[in-house]
């Protein structure tokens, strides 16, 4: 028998943070308004609406592509894919299928290893259904707010190979999102979703005649704890001998566990064609350039930039990168302050990112006309130092500390207080 | 003459001349509604404000307004807030809109006022009106003979001059083959000159609304109003319009070339329409005969692309919503949705939709071709005159054996007029005179000349 290895591939849903819906002027801000209060016409369905392409999406998507490092396609259309759900109310789904604005690209793992892009494509979100009782009734209601919220979906192709780079894949995936400040990425509101696609291969080229998808896994510590449960699961299966199911199976937090959820023998056949009510969108090669020109440094090379030009160790700086409101403290003080301390007080403490920093430390150097200033100021204090009140040394520390803004350490004051006092 | 009859023009001058008022003209059509139509059944639903909203128009003219205080009738798939809009279906049965449709929009901001909304073939899928979930429309110059359709309840309001005007949509021959059929003059405008918003979706890449009215010029003047780029809808066009009502007249076709297309002249029509080029040629315009794809391929084409986006546009009629389920649908809807459903599918798709597609790139081509020398062709709308009831109930290719003459200009989203030009056995027969995309002016100005030349679209039924 030949060797099987874990294939792995993911699509993520990302909700696009833009004003409005992927095809309306409705808020695409859907989460915990009142249930169909963010509706119109298009984003219901309703008879004789038609979609209109938000220009600010398609951008959006086609950098995310490009930080990706896709080729994007300069004829794109918009697709019809047609299920029947309750939560899609048109009966189908405007998505692309055969020309997605960026296809082929990559990002890389620390390792090295690539993992492929295969697309990166829009759609509109659906709308969303909660299971309640009612009277005494199960009901399913459907809340229409979310519906045509854009919605990013990138897949990858199976290359990887483990729960840990799943995980290590998607946080890049994050941080490359956060920067591109496109979406907030939070999995609790749903706004980023995860779909792994796992089974035992023989390679990435040469599939399995099963997969498992596993839906529901809403933090990047259950994809892969979901991910190696599900590897497991079927390496026990394949080694008696037995083939799994082709299913979508859920992930139980508490269990860490994954469940059947439905069992797929076919797959669904959506007739995808291309959607009547929208052009084709047409973009120039200057237009995807200037979309390029726009890409913010992503963060491996932002780290690479900190460890070069500040000393500071990696993993201190991908902590700094992680968070763009640090990395802007740390660059708006980092002349101020000796970069690396700097950085190790941003990172290890948690301090007030809204106040100057407070750095402690014996070499924190002191401006001696800062100190000079201080005594000129105060004469009184120091002819009652000189005339033996040594203890008013304090209210001259604390004058320092009060022209300083409090970024001196109180122990190098007293030194060069000192210093110059009997100096 | 009573007001009814009055074309847009007519009805503008008396208006203004304080000959009569608006609510004079409102009472007149909706008097000749409540004669006439239980005989022929036009009207599905009528607006019970016609009347108050003419008095308020009475008390303030806006003359400034182009159709101002003018009644027309509104084909059921255009949405009207508040008023029921079915589309002729009863999967919609008591469906109020929760907005206007675009062209609906633009005719109440003009001043128009609508008089109730028109039969039409359910979900437009038809050629008779007779697949109407309402029961058909008769047609008003022999009630045991269809109207066409799917505007059907449309032209037979205009014949019967149960308004001033009436608007219908036209997939393919929707507007014009019911015009010819009912003897009034129908314009399709090229596709994406007006606004689809709000318009029930049959066919989209192929959905066409425009005006079925009693004589060119009125039909140019509800054009005008209707026509334009609409934020509100992705495939209208940006073009500015270039449709001028009050320059019609003054064509010269001197030296002009017009098409006459062999494969189209066909059935009892053929010689009504030879005897129309003569019109022309007497202009000193230069008619050639032209060798176009046989119009067979047009029906491959049309009806594949057709019944595929229908089987799309349908889904949302899902049962969950607009409280009828799924068996609320009729014969030809499920019928449509079945065959686009099949020609969708994986492994299908290829040697369907997008053979379809590609054969339609090639019709695109050939027009291309055609009116790089020519103004235009003339062809008829349909081979024969109205067809007898019953002949389209259970024909599923009814609609596009009847519309075969225009199907091929509207694959390619051309603009085409029809207009009276003759009779047989008493009933209408209607010329198409068809051009390249966003030729309205030219098309317009021809029919304006064939009718200031011959009198047909004078002729009224007897009710």
């Amino acid at each position: 028998m030949t060797k099987l290895i874990p294939v792995i591939g993911l699509e993520i849903h990302v909700e696009l943070k833009t004003k409005t819906g992927m095809f309306c002027s409705c808020s695409a801000d859907h989460f915990g308004k009142a249930p169909n209060t963010n509706t119109c016409p298009v984003c219901l369905g309703l008879p004789g609406a038609l979609p209109i392409p938000n220009h600010q999406a398609i951008d959006w998507a086609i950098m995310v592509g490009l930080a990706l490092n896709c080729r994007v396609n300069l004829e794109s259309t918009f697709d019809r894919k047609h299920y029947f759900y309750p939560d899609l109310p048109k009966g189908y789904q405007i998505s692309q299928y055969d020309d997605p604005f960026c296809q082929s690209g990559f990002l890389n793992l620390e390792s090295g290893k690539k993992i492929r892009i295969n697309r990166v494509h829009l759609e509109e979100d659906t709308a969303k259904m909660q299971h309640k009782v009612v009277n005494g009734k199960k009901l399913t209601l459907v809340d229409f707010n979310r519906s045509g919220v854009p919605l990013v979906e990138i897949v990858t192709e199976p290359d990887i190979s483990s729960g840990a780079e799943a995980k290590e894949f998607l946080k890049k995936l994050r941080d490359i999102l956060r920067s591109l400040q496109v979406s907030d990425c939070d999995m609790e509101k749903g706004s980023m979703r995860l779909e792994p696609n796992i089974s035992w291969s023989e390679s990435a080229t040469k599939l399995n005649n099963y997969k498992v998808e596993i839906k529901n896994l809403n933090s990047f510590r259950f994809a892969e704890a979901g991910i190696d449960f599900e590897l497991n699961r079927q390496k026990a299966l394949l080694d008696e001998g037995k083939t799994p199911l082709q299913e979508t199976r859920g992930y139980n937090s508490q269990k860490h566990a994954t469940f059947s959820q439905r069992i797929k023998e076919t797959s669904a056949d959506y007739r995808y064609f291309p959607d009547p009510d929208i052009p084709p969108i047409v973009l120039t090669k200057e237009y995807v350039e200037k979309l390029r020109e726009k890409l913010p440094k992503f963060p491996e090379v932002l780290v690479s930039e900190l460890v070069k030009s500040f000393h500071l160790n990696t993993q201190t700086a991908q902590l700094l990168v992680k968070d763009a409101s640090k990395l802007a403290y740390f660059k708006k003080y980092c002349h101020e302050i000796e970069p690396e301390k700097l950085a190790n007080l941003i990172v290890n403490k948690k301090i007030d990112l809204k106040q100057p920093p407070i750095i402690k430390t014996a070499s924190q150097k002191v401006d001696s006309g800062i100190i000079e200033k201080v005594l000129a100021e105060n004469a009184d204090a120091v002819a009652k130092y000189k005339a033996g009140k040594t203890s008013i040394i304090g209210f001259l520390i604390g004058q320092v500390m009060k022209l300083t803004h409090g970024q001196t350490d109180p122990a190098s004051a007293q030194n060069l207080l000192l210093k110059h006092l009997q100096g | 003459m009573m007001l009814n009859q009055l074309t847009i023009t007519e009805a503008q001058v008396g208006l203004r001349a304080k000959k009569f008022s608006i609510v004079e003209l409102v009472t007149a059509c909706l008097d000749q509604i409540k004669t006439y139509d239980h005989k022929l059944h036009c009207f599905l639903t009528l607006n019970d404000q016609a009347l108050n909203q003419a008095k308020v128009m009475d008390a303030k003219p806006d003359w400034s307004k182009p159709l101002f205080g003018l009644p027309f009738a509104l084909k059921d798939n255009f949405l009207t807030e508040g008023l029921r809009t079915t589309a002729s279906a009863k999967v919609l049965d008591d469906y109020l809109p929760q907005y206007n449709a675009t062209v609906y929009q633009r005719l109440l901001n003009a001043g128009a006022i609508l008089l109730g909304k028109t039969n039409m073939d359910a979900w437009a899928h038809g050629s008779s009106t007779e697949t109407s979930d309402y029961g058909p429309t008769l047609n008003p110059w022999n009630t045991a003979h269809l109207p066409g359709g799917s505007s059907g309840g449309s032209a037979a309001a205009v014949a019967a001059d149960m308004c001033i005007f009436a608007i219908g949509s036209e997939t393919a021959g929707s507007i014009r083959q019911p015009a010819a059929w009912c003897g009034v003059t129908g314009f399709k405008p090229t596709y994406g000159r007006v606004s689809r918003y709000g318009v029930i979706a049959m066919a989209s890449s192929t959905d066409s609304p425009g005006p079925l009215a009693k004589n060119t010029t009125d039909a140019a003047l509800v054009t005008a109003v209707i026509a334009g780029v609409d934020p509100c809808d992705a495939t209208s066009s940006p073009k500015p319009v270039d449709i001028h009502p009050q320059s019609l007249q003054g064509l010269s076709l001197k030296g002009k070339k017009i098409a006459l297309p062999q494969e189209y002249l066909l059935g009892e029509a053929k010689d009504l329409v030879l005897k129309a080029a003569e019109v022309f040629k007497q202009a000193g315009a230069n008619i050639k005969n032209v060798s176009l794809l046989d119009p067979k391929f047009a029906i491959d084409v049309y009806t594949l692309v057709q019944r595929s986006e229908v089987s799309s546009n349908l889904a949302r009629y899902d049962g969950i919503r607009y409280g009828a389920d799924r068996s609320a649908f009729s014969y030809q809807a499920k019928n449509r949705s079945l065959l686009g459903t099949f020609a969708l599918s994986t492994g299908y798709y290829d040697q369907y939709y997008k053979k379809a597609q590609q054969v339609r790139t090639q019709i695109i081509a050939e027009f291309d071709q055609l009116f790089k020398e020519y103004e235009f062709y003339l062809a008829p709308v349909s081979p024969g005159p109205a067809l007898k009831l019953g002949t389209g109930q259970d024909n599923p290719m009814f609609g596009e054996i009847e519309d075969r003459l225009v199907e091929a200009s509207s694959v390619a989203g051309l603009t085409g007029l029809s207009v009276p030009c003759g009779f047989i056995d008493g009933l209408p027969i209607g010329l198409q005179i068809t051009g390249p995309q966003f030729s309205e002016q030219s098309i317009l100005s021809a029919g304006y000349f064939y009718q200031s030349q011959t009198k047909f679209h004078l002729q009224k039924p007897k009710l």
